[in-house]
């Protein structure tokens, strides 16, 4: 593994990110609740730049104890970030879609250390591959690494 | 020892907004293009936000009094790129409530390229995603056929097939078009035909599905003629109308844009089939555009089946309408790829390695890049090639040309990497 420096953990906003790409491999570090997580810019559905989205609190849906809706609400926990090429949304602490967790960004080692923000990367230095093969189902698919 | 300034050997990438440029937006589809520099590609539905030039269209508007109308909406702040147009609820809602941003609009700077800003904007999608040709349809005017005022219809149709063959097309011989047929008007189309049958940017043409007009009327078997005669394909390309009421019922975006294409699809299917149109015109080539392809293997069974045992109701028909269905033309796009055994019958029942077209529909929230396809493992080589250019080739009568960069180049290119 290389490692890299990315920089300064006061540096991030919380939630907040930054987008590096190094010897072709993109990668999203997330900084949510005080905590880092990171992962390959690549959407599990068709190879999306999906760190690369908006940021923003899951939707749900309030529903009383009458099992009457009481329409739409963000969540108080749970933040997405959401892939810009089609709008798969992933958590941001598990990188997994909430419909369907079979859908899940690849992670990456992040870590803190004396504040400032390590990942570590592959040492084999190749084009990041961003064609996703489906699988028979059609879910779980992840790109050809 | 950890250094204390960040190592170097990386760059920063940003994050994909409205003004990012199309080739970061779509840098990893020419990742993926790589993989098939040496294919054909063929795009048969992209599409142009004809509202972002509209001034443009609405000044080729022939009748001087719509023409006003039109440019007077002009004088209204924000209503200019609306004047004359029947919105229709939910057109908003396509961007995903901001999560997707080129299609909410790409404003990306295109300055200096010496062409129009819109041919730019479709040379770097094409390139971006190693397409040779691409065929372009407007975006708002899909919903122009529920219009309540049919001298609309008529006009700004002709001044957006006039805006498509004296602005964009002549530009570049990668870009196509189909011109916009006013269907509620059936002598206006005619004329329509008649002036672009030889018009070599207009490889064919289109009728916009989201309307109610029953198109097996007799009203129509002249413009079919004339359609047959020209030797170019007639494109129905669906669309969505929450205003539908049907379609009232249902109480958000996803649920009726799911089910709203298809259903145009059908009807229009099942009235040209029932009444015997494919037998009245024989040689006509029929598309059909931006529905997916899990309907047609639907209907060809429902037909099928009450075909049997009814067939006093459809006595213009000598064989099943599935096989009728078969000799008929289909765009990929969205492809519903949730369930790969299910999508290799769809595609077997329609013949799709010789009917089936790709299309992309870029740059709409839903698009499919070329790799929708390409990953597809059941298809052969010789299915693939001929789903992303070359049954397009044979339909449209394109020359089998590599048009496009390489990949490599478009990735040099791409302004986004600081």
């Amino acid at each position: 593994m290389r490692e890299i420096n990315v920089g300064p953990a006061s540096a991030f906003a919380d939630p907040g990110r930054k987008l590096i790409e190094s010897e072709g491999l993109e990668v999203g570090i997330f900084k949510l609740g005080g905590e880092f997580f990171a992962y390959e810019n690549v959407c599990p559905h068709i190879g999306g730049p999906a760190c690369q989205g908006k940021i923003i609190a899951k939707v749900e849906e309030d529903v009383a104890e009458d099992r009457t809706s009481q329409g739409f609400v963000f969540s108080k926990t749970k933040i997405n970030v959401v892939c810009p090429w089609h709008g798969f949304e992933f958590d941001i602490r598990t990188g997994r879609h909430h419909g369907n967790p079979r859908y899940r960004l690849k992670p990456i080692k992040v870590r803190v250390e004396d504040g400032q923000v390590i990942v570590s990367l592959p040492d084999e230095k190749k084009p990041q591959n961003t064609t996703v093969q489906p699988t028979p189902d059609g879910n779980a698919s992840r790109p050809v690494f | 020892m950890l250094e204390r300034a960040p190592t170097p050997g990386f760059r920063e990438l940003d994050e994909i907004t409205t003004k990012t440029d199309t080739r970061d937006i779509l840098s990893h589809a020419t990742k993926q293009a790589e993989s098939y520099e040496d294919y054909f590609l063929v795009d048969i539905d992209a599409h142009v936000t004809e509202t972002q030039f509209w001034p443009e269209i609405i000044g080729r508007v022939d009748n001087e009094v719509i023409r006003q109308m039109g440019e007077a909406q002009f004088m209204r702040p924000g209503q200019g790129t609306t004047a004359l147009l029947n919105a229709v609820p939910g057109m908003t809602y396509q961007p995903l409530h901001g999560r997707i941003p080129h299609q909410a609009g790409l404003l990306e700077p295109v300055e200096g390229k010496g062409c129009h800003h819109f041919t730019e904007l479709a040379r770097r999608s094409m390139d971006s995603m190693g397409i040779d040709y691409q065929i372009v349809f407007p975006t708002p005017m899909l919903l122009l056929g529920m219009h309540p005022q049919e001298d609309i219809e008529v006009a700004l149709s002709k001044a957006y097939n006039r805006w498509a063959t004296e602005c964009i097309l002549p530009e570049d011989p990668r870009l196509k078009g189909l011109a916009y047929l006013p269907f509620n008007t059936p002598e206006a189309c005619c004329d329509e035909v008649k002036r672009y049958a030889d018009d070599p940017n207009i490889i064919g043409f289109t009728v916009t599905s989201t309307r109610n007009r029953p198109i097996h009327h007799n009203r129509y078997m002249r413009l079919y003629s004339m359609i047959e005669e020209s030797g170019k394909p007639l494109a129905w390309h669906s669309g969505f109308n929450w205003g539908d009421p049907s379609f009232a019922q249902l109480n958000r975006f996803i649920s009726m844009h799911s089910l709203s294409f298809v259903h145009y699809s059908l009807i229009h299917m099942t009235n040209w089939i029932i009444n015997g149109l494919p037998e009245r015109f024989p040689k006509i080539k029929l598309l059909w555009v931006e529905s997916g392809c899990a309907w047609i293997p639907f209907l060809m069974q429902r037909l099928d089946h009450e075909y049997m045992m009814r067939s006093c109701e459809a006595p213009a028909l000598k064989r099943l309408p599935s096989e009728y269905m078969r000799d008929m033309y289909y765009t990929t796009q969205p492809l519903e790829r949730s369930n790969l055994k299910i999508l290799q019958c769809t595609l077997e029942a329609f013949k799709a390695e010789t009917q089936l077209l790709f299309a992309s529909d870029w740059p709409h929230w839903d698009f499919d890049p070329p790799s929708s396809i390409t990953t597809l493992p059941f298809l052969s080589d010789v299915a693939k090639r001929n789903i992303l250019g070359l049954n397009a080739a044979r339909l449209f009568n394109l020359e089998v040309k590599h048009m496009k960069p390489r990949a490599k180049d478009v990735l040099a290119a791409r302004p986004g990497l600081s």
